[in-house]
């Protein structure tokens, strides 16, 4: 069973998930990479305001392809995550609920999530083609200069993932693996 | 001596980059498709179903399957009796930057390792040139994605480490990569060489249809034992479980030092991407 989640991701919501869980998300969320993820908490460390309300929101870690034709913006799935684990517990503290990527997380980041209640999906890794149709808008907000890594406010309509980390920090890729594991003995 | 135009080879890597992109080899889709049916595990079933129907959106509207356009492989298999009027370098990366403009690709490659200032062109290609009888001229492009690429690793073993070092660096390397490199994988492996030779076969296995064995027993049976072992990890695609976490092993040998056993491993994601012409 699919459940539904709407953006902004509320303590309440997070609570509400389960690792393993699959969800369709709608709503806005913003767009993310290191370079960018840098940018921003340089922003928090000297005390200024960042482009866009962190408070509650979701981060999808993605590089989109450009738009083709009518399209609305190109392929867009998620890229590996560890490589923003030096910025996300800053942005969790900060007050983000919802990271979207794929593959594993530090420690550090886990605690972030289970200290102040924090979600990480898995969104499917190569299919951006298909990603990329829940993408109903897309508008700059921040980092221009950084082509594909820009931050990017977008409106999506039931984007699938499952969860990986609840905020609890029970796992899908370990126990999705015992599980599966057992079943086959 | 047969003359070739580097205007010709600037087409043909033009059209490459872009079919490339949205056309997934034949091979790997039947491969994809026959997991959807064989996958016990409802989760990793799900995500299948979307994978496959991903690209099949890719090749309907001729988009990239993936947003990672990758960093343009071009193999060139040359004909020694062809000679190319033109700079043949500057031809290749020429075509690199007409198909990612073109094509809407998106642009991965930074100048410099150190300074990482975008070219916003995806140049410069990475080239590989290998001369082979005849007069024809063989262009393969590859776009390889770096989440499967820095999940890659390569280690000079000791001759006495055998078979079975080889066997235990290839689960190795798999396991540590987990579901950072879009499961389900196909692993391209390189063994003997150099150090760098190694890695080069490693590269060159996932050129290969997965539907080619090694024409070495030897190796063709390393192939099907190395899959089995690396589906019974359970990682699953996207690691969530599952019975699919390989679509193919393929295994490139060669002669080496006797002091020395490389191997190098180098893991694509089930958007394994490759399309050549001949001219
Ligand atoms: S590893 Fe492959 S499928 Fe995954 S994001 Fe990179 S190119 Fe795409």
């Amino acid at each position: 069973m699919e459940k539904r989640i709407t953006t902004p991701l509320t303590l309440e919501k997070v609570k509400d998930l389960k690792a393993g869980d699959s969800v369709l998300i709608s709503g806005v969320i913003y767009t993310a990479r290191d370079a960018a993820h840098k940018r921003l908490c340089e922003l928090a460390a000297e005390g200024k305001e960042l482009p866009f309300d962190v408070k509650d929101s979701v981060i999808y870690f993605v590089g989109p392809a450009p738009a083709k034709g009518d399209q609305v913006i190109g392929s867009a799935g998620p890229t590996t995550s560890y490589r923003m684990d030096a910025y996300s517990p800053t942005m969790i503290a900060l007050g983000q609920r919802g990271m979207i990527g794929k593959g594993k997380r530090s420690p550090e980041v886990v605690a972030a999530m289970k200290a102040h209640g924090a979600v990480y999906f898995g969104a499917i890794g190569g299919a951006g083609a298909y990603l990329s149709r829940c993408i109903k808008k897309v508008e700059i907000v921040a980092y221009e200069d950084l082509g594909a890594e820009a931050v990017r406010r977008l409106e999506v309509e039931d984007l699938p993932a499952f969860v990986i980390i609840d905020c609890e920090g029970n796992n899908l890729y370990e126990n999705g693996r015992k599980e599966y594991l057992e079943s086959v003995k | 001596m047969r003359e070739i135009n580097a205007l010709d080879v600037t087409a043909a890597v033009k059209r490459l980059c872009m079919e490339a992109n949205s056309y997934l080899p034949g091979d790997v889709k039947a491969r994809i498709c026959a997991a959807c049916e064989n996958e016990p595990w409802d989760l990793a079933r799900n995500i299948l179903g979307i994978i496959k129907e991903n690209f099949e959106i890719a090749e309907e509207k001729y988009v990239p399957a993936c947003q990672d356009t990758g960093v343009a492989c071009v193999f060139l298999e040359i004909g020694q009796d062809v000679h190319i009027n033109g700079d043949l370098n500057a031809a290749i990366h020429e075509g690199v930057r007409q198909g990612y403009d073109e094509g809407c690709l998106r642009k991965s490659v930074v100048r410099d390792p150190l300074d990482r200032v975008n070219t916003r062109d995806n140049t410069p290609a990475m080239i590989y040139y290998d001369i082979v009888p005849g007069d024809k001229l063989k262009i393969t492009v590859a776009p390889k994605g770096f989440g499967s690429e820095n999940m890659s690793q390569i280690k000079m073993l000791k001759p006495s480490d055998g078979i079975q070092g080889v066997k235990d660096f290839i689960l190795k390397v798999v396991e540590e990569a987990g579901p950072n490199p879009c499961p389900p994988i196909v692993v391209g492996v390189g063994i003997g060489g150099t150090f760098d030779k190694a890695a080069y076969l490693a590269k060159k296995a996932l050129m290969r249809s997965t539907d080619v064995r090694n024409a070495d027993p030897l190796y063709a049976d390393l192939e099907n034992e190395m899959l089995e072992k690396i589906n019974a990890l359970g990682i699953g695609p996207q690691g969530v479980g599952g019975k699919t976490t390989a679509l193919a092993v393929n295994i490139e040998q060669m002669a080496t030092h006797i002091a020395g056993l490389p191997v190098a491993v180098n893991i694509n994601c089930h958007v394994t991407r490759h399309q050549s012409l001949e001219l």
